[in-house]
């Protein structure tokens, strides 16, 4: 089972290597990342922090849009590429079953996000390092990034699987690969930015709003990296959300997150006909 | 004689749409079986449902003993869908490697298998670059790995020169005669002919004949086709005296049954002079499909 497993995932892994895909990841990562940091740079006098933490400040606001456009590029067409080519039917003629041929490109797909994530955030947290000065805390605010963007980048990854499993082909996949993407990235937050505004700092705003944003996994993880930094938060600008929440609800839920839409992408490929 | 591939009763529908309705067939180990029927008339649900892709409504398929879909029938059967292509970014060998892996079969035997179906000198180019005759024997290869007791193919000459059909018609004999069960979905009836020891039609969703063609050929008891050409210029006084209907300026074609092709072949014979030749056409599968499939052609 590991096997066949491995297999899928070494063949996924070199197209994405061969489509230079996990270059333009990375370097697309870095380049943001650079600018980010260096234009960003205005705020550490007067917030008493050094230039990595607000790099990561940046940068986490950066990841919330990418990363999961990054995921869903890679995943998309999946599986509605597999049909589309006829491949599909004949790898599952197989032993290959379909949670093997899943785990095989998550695999694959996760470690070209988890390479181009380390290279790309790894290379401008240096940088501002070195123009502007670490310490410990700062230090760990850049690996608790890398780190939950990959957890992000999972959850996406699965969301792509599913809808490419529902979808009738690569271009309705892509399609519905954008719509989640704006609903959970964009249109949520909008969402709950009008309904605070509304509410005039009511019941919703106190009690609700937070675990709200907790529930959606780009929220859950802007609020982890939030509240696992006081720093980042300071120079990020969002203390109140997080306060409200007891501390492991966004790391519940960047955990949570990848195992559910695995389980709903495993359910979707199973309801497929190759 | 073993079963390699053992269908009873089978049904298959999509929805309200029925696919496949009580369909039974036998395929024994070094059969070649030829599986005709129109576009939609379900060859390639029953290939599906064989390889344990999709359920069966009812009825019960084994392959090589063991039940559809089971870990051991699907180790014993390779398959070639129709209109197959691979991801372009990888090479042959790399997709041929992938396919070893996923069978279990060392990937020493890949250079091996891209020689025998003639891809030795494409196997590092990237299989975007590949034509459609090419990508096809790479189907084929691996459908040779760790030689399976069925082989099922879908459509697999569609598309190829003469020459590809040939060569991946010789691949599938060989296969037969290693004792593989062979079933192919075809169109090519005429490629067909020759190359199947039994046919198989499927009429929408249901199998309304399986035989050799010879027996099927009687069964169905198809006139035969007498084509007589005329000496000189009397192709009239021909049509005359033995009736059927003018082709063209000088020949006349008569139809006639099986029984009585002898009787009538002694009554030309007994023109003399007046026959420049005779041709004796039997019905081809071509004609026997058009018979059991009910009309249209292919």
């Amino acid at each position: 089972m590991i096997a066949r497993m491995l297999a899928i995932a070494g063949a996924e892994f070199r197209i994405a290597r061969r489509n230079r895909w996990a270059l333009t990841a990375a370097v697309l990562m870095l380049l943001f990342a650079l600018a980010l940091t260096f234009a960003g740079s205005a705020p550490t006098g007067t917030l008493g922090v050094d230039l990595l933490t607000v790099s990561v400040a940046s940068m986490t606001t950066l990841a919330v849009y990418l990363t999961p456009l990054l995921a869903l590029l890679l995943s998309f067409d999946a599986v509605a590429g597999e049909r589309e080519r006829g491949s599909l039917a004949l790898l599952l003629s197989y032993r290959l079953t379909r949670g093997e041929l899943l785990a095989g490109k998550l695999a694959a797909h996760l470690a070209v996000l988890a390479l181009a994530m380390a290279a790309g955030f790894g290379a401008a947290g240096l940088a501002a390092a070195a123009a502007g000065g670490a310490g410990p805390e700062s230090l760990a605010a850049l690996l608790r990034l890398i780190g939950s963007s990959v957890l992000l980048g999972a959850t996406f990854l699965a969301l792509g699987y599913a809808v490419s499993a529902l979808a009738g082909s690569t271009a309705g996949s892509a399609g519905m690969a954008v719509g989640i993407w704006l609903v959970l990235v964009v249109l949520y937050d909008l969402g709950l930015l009008g309904a605070v505004g509304a509410d005039d700092g009511g019941f919703f705003t106190q009690t609700l709003f937070p675990w709200l944003l907790a529930l959606n996994p780009a929220d859950a993880f802007r609020l982890w990296n939030v509240a696992g930094s006081g720093q980042v938060a300071l120079a990020s600008g969002m203390t109140g959300a997080a306060g409200a929440l007891p501390g492991g609800a966004p790391l519940a839920s960047l955990l949570l997150w990848p195992v559910a839409a695995f389980a709903l992408a495993r359910l979707a490929v199973s309801r497929t006909a190759p | 004689m073993d079963s390699a591939l053992s269908v009873s009763a089978v049904s298959k529908a999509y929805g309200p749409r029925r696919v496949l309705h009580e369909v039974s067939l036998e395929v024994r180990a070094g059969e070649r079986v030829a599986l005709l029927g129109h576009n939609g008339a379900g060859k390639t649900t029953l290939m599906k449902l064989a390889l344990g892709l999709v359920p069966a409504d009812s009825g019960s398929i084994s392959v090589g003993g063991a039940a559809a879909g089971s870990a051991a029938a699907r180790e014993a059967a390779a398959y070639l869908p129709e209109a197959l292509a691979f991801h372009p970014a990888l090479t042959g060998r790399e997709q041929l490697g992938l396919f070893a892996r996923l069978a279990g079969v060392s990937r020493a035997v890949v250079p091996g298998l891209l020689d025998r179906v003639g891809l030795g000198d494409a196997a590092d180019r990237r299989i975007g670059t590949w034509s459609k005759g090419m990508r096809q024997r790479l189907g084929l290869a691996q459908m040779l790995l760790g030689r399976p007791a069925l082989a099922l193919l879908d459509e697999p000459t569609s598309g190829l020169d003469p020459v590809s059909r040939y060569e991946l018609y010789a691949i599938v004999d060989e296969m037969a005669g290693q004792g593989t069960a062979v079933l192919v979905a075809s169109h090519a009836l005429t490629e067909l002919e020759a190359r199947t020891d039994r046919i198989a039609i499927l009429r929408e969703g249901r199998m309304v004949a399986c035989d050799a063609l010879a027996r099927l050929r009687d069964e169905a008891g198809l006139p035969v086709r007498l084509r007589v050409t005329a000496r000189g210029e009397r192709a009239a006084d021909l049509q005359a005296r033995i009736g059927g209907a003018r082709l063209n300026g000088a020949s006349v074609e008569i139809l006639c049954p099986p029984s009585q092709k002898m009787a009538r072949l002694a009554e030309i014979a007994g023109l003399g002079g007046l026959v420049a030749d005779l041709d004796v056409a039997q019905p081809s599968l071509e004609d026997i499909y058009r018979h059991y499939s009910g009309g249209a052609s292919p």
